[in-house]
């Protein structure tokens, strides 16, 4: 047994020095451009996360993360207008001058503080999706209802952005690619190493943060509340606060994601909170495996990263590809790629081409083995 | 003199105009093992709706240790004591026999202390011992999903009994059991009365007559007799209701 698990640990921690060595070097050998795809598309897994959580392990399919997602990017670039725009007339950001706006308006104020930004990042999207879950999961909409009315939330949102030309430069977005920070262009190779390092750091915490939540009985509680949540009331559990705890912690986690994918594409804007946007943050979940949390990230990657080789090769056909791959996942794939593999799917496909022979075993020996060892 | 563990007080429900419970009293003191058989239609689940706080009655009140019942959450009156077993069997399919029931014996119930404190030792005895009282300890880490429908029955009564109710609710338990089955789970019943409350619906008459137990007759939203099941046996007005039909059909 002890031998096992030490065997284990040191697997564990290749594994971990593997990953911690490749983040550090990946700008080596990266050219800049393709870095900060991998860093977007990096910190699009915190977003999947957060989608996984609420929808492969809770089972509520949100069509509105956009929301928050945006929220956090918005936050960010606040902040970095206005730490860039003493050279603009009445020290405010240029944009203003454009619509004849001389003061600040008063909920730009708190966020000259960089403290103050980088907690609102990620906690005024968790308390608006904790007020809007609280309200939902109160009237006990679910299911498909509630995801229309996540969707219906997120053109609420996405309209009211649109036309705040004078608030919030409307459809133009904000952009943070010409703000400074620390003395340099955000924009800047330098900055942008440092956002990928950032970015990479903060899937691993997130990822460990998701994982502590679900590995116990709360992530149980999650997985019960999916499966039948009537049992769950009548077991003395009130489904509410979980469901409002996890889909706040969700809308969390897309603040931080919006924030990072902000910083390193350069720009936020209402075209965050787009309606194929959010669908697409359940593609890679559903593709890479729903209940999964690696599944996510993983997920989140290579979709995106395929996403712009494919783009640059054949510009019109990703959308093909992607519905293609929906569709393929959807259908004979229902666990998503890391779902299947771990139900022993390669073995499987390994067995059909003729490749490797199927085991005899008998299930129920091996089940009275383990609870001997148990009991 | 002790009042009364659960006091029903002439309950009706209404689903537009037709009335599922009409004017329906039942008493059940502490330790009480009772049987509410009726034919189909006859309001038995509308009934546990009702005490559990899933329907909430037109009329009438509900009391428990004293205390109205009427208005509360489901999950309150979980908490309160009142442990429900479904019709069909209702456990978590994805999770593990033991987890199941870890969220059953978990206390408190709360978010909080669900992310934050391991199942202590007493918890984890008291898991074991439901699996060996329903006989799953060879299953502990298999998915209640993968179970058969009887083993399904018994997590769901092993999960009502680890949430430490003072009064279980116990739905048609030995649907689609095999009689060997039945028989074990009305032994099982019997074996938890006494420390518990309990209420069985059903309307299989040899799990009744095993039961040995107080029978309540429910027709048409209200109780038609009571009394033991020989003498249920030999009413002519339940014959004609209930126990007729069901020879005629034999």
């Amino acid at each position: 047994m002890s031998i096992i698990s030490t065997k284990k640990n040191w697997i564990n921690l290749t594994i971990w020095v593997v990953i911690i060595a490749l983040i550090i070097a990946t700008p080596t050998f990266l050219p800049v451009f393709r870095l900060n795809l991998l860093g977007r598309y990096l910190s699009l897994a915190i977003v999947a996360l957060g989608v996984d959580l609420i929808w492969g392990f809770t089972g509520m399919l949100s069509l509105g993360q956009g929301i928050f997602f945006a929220l956090g990017g918005y936050c960010a670039a606040m902040f970095l207008q206005l730490n860039s725009s003493e050279g603009f007339p009445n020290g405010i950001p240029e944009f203003f001058g454009l619509y004849g706006i001389e003061k600040l308006p008063f909920f730009w104020e708190p966020f000259k503080n960089s403290i103050f930004t980088l907690i609102s990042i990620w906690l005024l999207p968790a308390i608006i999706a904790g007020l809007l879950g609280y309200l939902v999961f109160r009237n006990r909409i679910k299911g498909v209802y509630f995801s229309i009315l996540t969707q219906a939330a997120l053109l609420v949102f996405f309209n009211f952005f649109n036309g705040q030309q004078k608030l919030i430069n409307g459809t133009n977005g904000l952009k943070t690619d010409v703000t400074e920070l620390f003395g340099q262009m955000v924009g800047s190779e330098i900055m942008q190493r440092g956002f990928f390092w950032l970015t990479a750091i903060l899937v691993i915490f997130a990822w460990l943060f998701s994982r502590w939540i679900v590995r116990d009985r709360f992530g149980d509680i999650l997985i019960g509340i999916r499966d039948d949540e009537p049992r769950v009331r009548f077991t003395g559990y009130n489904p509410v606060v979980f469901k409002t705890i996890i889909f706040s912690i969700a809308g969390g986690l897309a603040g931080i994601s919006g924030a990072l994918y902000t910083v390193q594409s350069g720009i936020v804007s209402p075209q965050f909170m787009t309606v194929p946007f959010s669908i697409e943050m359940v593609i890679w979940v559903a593709v890479g495996g729903r209940g999964t949390l690696l599944g996510a990230i993983l997920g989140a990657v290579f979709i995106n990263y395929a996403k712009s080789l494919v783009s640059e090769a054949l510009p019109a056909s990703w959308m093909f590809i992607q519905g293609g791959l929906f569709i393929f996942v959807v259908t004979a794939l229902p666990e998503g790629v890391l779902g299947w593999i771990r139900r022993g799917g390669l073995k499987e496909l390994l067995y059909l081409i003729g490749i490797n022979k199927k085991l005899k075993t008998y299930p129920s020996l091996e089940v009275n083995e383990q609870g001997e060892v148990k009991s | 003199m002790n009042s009364p563990l659960l006091e029903i007080k002439q309950i009706s429900v209404s689903f537009d105009g037709f009335l599922a419970l009409n004017d329906l009293n039942l008493v059940m003191n502490e330790g009480d093992l009772r049987a509410v058989i009726g034919p189909n239609g006859a309001g038995k689940t509308t009934f546990l709706d009702v005490i559990t706080g899933k329907v909430v009655p037109t009329k009438g009140d509900v009391m428990f240790k004293d205390k109205s019942l009427i208005g509360q959450k489901e999950y309150r009156i979980a908490r309160k004591g009142i442990g429900r077993k479904f019709q069909s069997p209702r456990i978590f399919k994805n999770l593990s026999v033991q987890e199941n029931l870890a969220l059953s014996v978990s206390r408190p119930k709360t978010p909080f202390s669900l992310l934050i404190n391991s199942l202590k030792v007493k918890q984890l005895d008291k898991i074991q011992h439901l699996m060996s009282i329903v006989n799953l300890q060879s299953k502990s880490n298999i998915k209640a999903g993968a179970l058969s429908h009887g083993q399904k029955q018994w997590l769901e009564i092993a999960m009502l009994v680890g949430q430490d109710p003072d009064l279980l609710l116990v739905d048609e338990p030995v649907a689609g059991l095999t009689d060997e089955e039945t028989d074990l789970t009305a032994d099982l019943l019997k074996s938890l009365a006494g420390d518990h409350t309990i209420l069985v619906i059903d309307h299989d008459m040899e799990f009744i007559r095993r039961l040995d137990c107080p029978v309540s007759v429910l027709h048409q939203g209200h109780i038609l007799k009571e009394g033991s099941m020989s003498q249920i046996e030999k009413d002519p007005l339940v014959i004609e209701i209930y126990l007729g039909q069901s020879e005629e059909e034999v």
